[in-house]
């Protein structure tokens, strides 16, 4: 360990109150008990579509598309588990399926 | 009452133990991997509760320390958690005591299943958020601490095992496409988002993607069709 006991129990704490200052901050400029802006209400709406769409590509972020192997195993892992959930509609299999395909083909085939 | 609201909110969650399982336990092989047992898991999955910072967080414990560096980048990686808050406003009002735990506990994962799914009509829907929330976090904490010690147990390649993560939001992606009307804010958020990490790189796109996605959703607004007030 580089960090003393202390040094890595204060690094945990700062981290979550950062974390939580994030996840609290929306909630503090806009009360409950004020009556939420009709546009803050119409985002509220419509983010979270656009939000997931946001995560996916995050999760992508470090695939590189010039260098081997161009991000053919993120690629078929993901075809693969849009396929199979529009097929079944199984999450073990979806999630499992994809993350178990994801794993033999970063570890044995790229 | 809370029973039936734990009973009913159980099925919802079985999408993120799944992911949660399997990237907890992927977080708690590394972290043993870099000399932590398991207290520090549990406290960690405990206080600080987002997947992918601590993932960043890891790597902060094996860097010289450094907290204004700690607090920054949690707030950079974190920043889409602003988006959450924003979208919860309305759905959080009804949690009366139950609400800071509600906001605390607001990660990707329960943010997009809270958003996707609603209360069945006989069941409270302040409980029955409320217990997706928790039993969420206990896969959470379950999956790191499985992890942390199988990994001081057993030795095993885990390369690739973070892929649950994306796997899962793919799986909400491709319900929330089937349930919308309009497809416009999802695609805008894959399009924007791409744009800005081809123009802007990896270290620092999601902040010029959540302005663009905000930029474009509100000069669309009026023209989605979709209901303000419910």
């Amino acid at each position: 360990m580089v960090l003393s006991t202390t040094e890595a129990a204060l690094t945990i704490l700062v981290i979550a109150a950062a974390t939580l200052l994030t996840r609290v901050l929306p909630f503090l400029v806009f009360p409950a008990h004020r009556k939420t802006p009709p546009f803050v209400a119409y985002l509220g709406k419509v983010l979270p579509f656009a939000i997931i769409g946001m995560l996916i590509v995050y999760c992508f972020k470090s695939v590189s598309p010039q260098a081997w192997p161009y991000g053919i195993p993120e690629l078929l892992a993901g075809l693969f588990v849009i396929g199979v959930h529009k097929w079944k509609h199984n999450l073990l299999l979806s999630i499992g399926g994809g993350t178990v395909l994801y794993m033999i083909m970063v570890q044995y085939v790229f | 009452m809370k029973r039936h609201a734990l009973k009913t909110a159980f099925p919802y969650t079985l999408p993120v133990l799944m992911g949660y399982l399997f990237l907890g336990i992927a977080f708690g092989v590394l972290l043993n991997s870099k000399g932590f047992n398991t207290a520090w898991a549990f406290v960690m999955s405990l206080l600080i509760y987002a997947g992918s910072m601590q993932f960043v967080a890891i790597n902060l414990l094996v860097s010289p320390f450094q907290l204004a560096a700690a607090f920054f980048i949690t707030l950079m990686v974190n920043a889409r958690h602003l988006f959450y808050g924003l979208s919860m406003l309305d759905r959080f009002k009804a949690s009366g005591r139950l609400k800071p735990y509600m906001m605390f506990s607001l990660t990707d994962e329960t943010f997009s299943l809270l958003s996707s799914v609603k209360a069945p009509d006989n069941v409270n829907p302040k409980w029955f958020m409320f217990f997706i929330a928790l039993l969420n976090q206990g896969y959470w904490i379950a999956g790191s601490l499985i992890g942390n010690i199988a990994g001081s147990l057993i030795s095993f390649n885990s390369t690739g095992i973070d892929f649950a993560m994306t796997a899962l939001f793919i799986v909400i992606f491709v319900e929330q496409w089937e349930q919308a009307k309009n497809h416009v804010p999802a695609i805008l958020g894959i399009v924007i988002t791409a744009l800005c990490l081809i123009l802007f790189g990896a270290d620092r796109f999601i902040l010029f993607a959540m302005a663009g996605i905000l930029v474009s959703l509100s000069l669309l607004r009026g023209k989605l069709h979709v209901k303000e007030s419910e």
